[in-house]
């Protein structure tokens, strides 16, 4: 499977190594060449320098023959838009779009992403479950 | 007309300034609190503050009885969203948003927003406003042997069009080696046609680069 991961942080590096262990065929955007440092050494796919909401830099990431993209930047706009162009003008089968702040979780559906994550949301409903002792951690996924 | 502009910047204020002297009712959505201050203080009452992407500061800022929504933050993809969302969710009839680079454009209009302005491109349009198109690009000057390449290309209103080269009345000391047709380059001869659009490459000497450019500009031609 060929995956885009646009966003190298925290979230966009760990999956980039995991799918990159699995054997999978992973290209990474980001827009600071920094970020890459996070994807370790022994890290096989490709890493490309730029913003992911330019057409230019997503057919330069493969994007026309991936069978996914996931969308993990800090700005949740840059993921809605990138999801967007993704979905509709490269036709990805599967687009997956992290938000952070949850009060874009209306915006997001609005748009018909179909495939939304987000992590605050889970980390929240997880943190409420072992307090309340009812875990729901899957109630972040839409 | 309700009007809501979204990003309270230089854009944002002069826009209000100007459809509020115009008696539009209106409101800026600004996310930072120091600008909606400063908003405030100029403008009045018509500055809500908040992020322009969430549904809900939409919702209370009554974007369904918008007749217009301007979003002119410094983000595209910010733009995007608060038009997209104005027209799929509040069912907002006209929503304009400002683009910084001109490529989203193709991008914005596929993804259903069709009013979209772009500082870049308008200014770029005045570039090859005011710099005439048909003047001639120096490649290359040998100042000590006299002579310089240069390019010139063959605008669309020119008379020379369909005219071979030998009836171009080329002066004595300049020579036309090669004719770069859609990117692919020709060696032109005698008989050769030009078509607009066509970059002519000429070599000649200083002093007859004058004759070449009236040639290129469409005026000696003329007679």
């Amino acid at each position: 499977m060929k995956v885009v991961i646009l966003g190298c942080g925290r979230l966009g590096s760990h999956l980039a190594r995991r799918f990159d262990r699995e054997g999978h065929e992973v290209t990474v955007i980001d827009r600071t060449s920094e970020s890459f440092a996070r994807l370790g050494a022994d890290f096989r796919g490709a890493m490309i320098l730029g913003t992911g909401i330019d057409e230019d830099v997503m057919r330069r990431a493969g994007i026309e023959r991936a069978d996914a993209f996931v969308a993990v930047t800090a700005g949740d706009n840059t993921n809605a838009m990138a999801a967007q162009i993704a979905k509709l003008i490269f036709q990805v089968p599967r687009v997956i779009a992290r938000f952070n702040d949850p009060v874009h979780e209306d915006t997001y559906h609005t748009l018909g992403l179909m495939e939304t994550i987000s992590p605050t949301i889970m980390g929240s409903n997880a943190i409420h479950g072992i307090v309340t002792g009812k875990f729901a951690a899957q109630e972040g996924k839409s | 007309m309700y009007i809501i502009i979204i990003g309270g910047g230089k854009v944002g204020y002069y826009l209000s300034k100007t459809l509020l002297n115009q008696e539009h009712e209106l409101l800026i959505i600004e996310r930072d609190k120091r600008k909606c201050e400063a908003l405030t203080a100029e403008l009045g009452g018509v500055v809500q503050r908040g992020d322009g992407t969430d549904s809900l500061v939409m919702e209370e800022a009554g974007m369904a009885r918008a007749g217009l929504v301007v979003a002119v933050t410094g983000d595209d993809e910010d733009n995007l969203m608060i038009c997209q969302m104005a027209k799929k969710k509040f069912g907002v009839q006209r929503a304009i948003a400002r683009i910084n680079n001109p490529k989203n454009e193709h991008i914005f209009r596929i993804l259903g927003i069709d009013s979209t302005v772009s500082v870049t491109d308008l200014i770029l349009a005045q570039i090859e406003r005011e710099i005439p198109a048909h003047s001639l690009v120096h490649l290359l000057t040998l100042r000590e042997a006299g002579a310089t390449f240069i390019e010139a290309q063959v605008p669309a209103d020119s008379p020379i069009i369909g005219k071979p080269l030998r009836e171009l009345k080329i002066p004595d000391n300049c020579v036309i080696p090669l004719v770069i047709r859609k990117g692919k380059g020709i060696i032109p001869y005698g008989e050769t046609q030009l078509l607009a659009g066509d970059e002519v490459i000429a070599v000649t000497t200083l002093d007859q680069e004058g004759v070449l450019e009236q040639i290129f500009a469409g005026l000696s031609a003329k007679k």
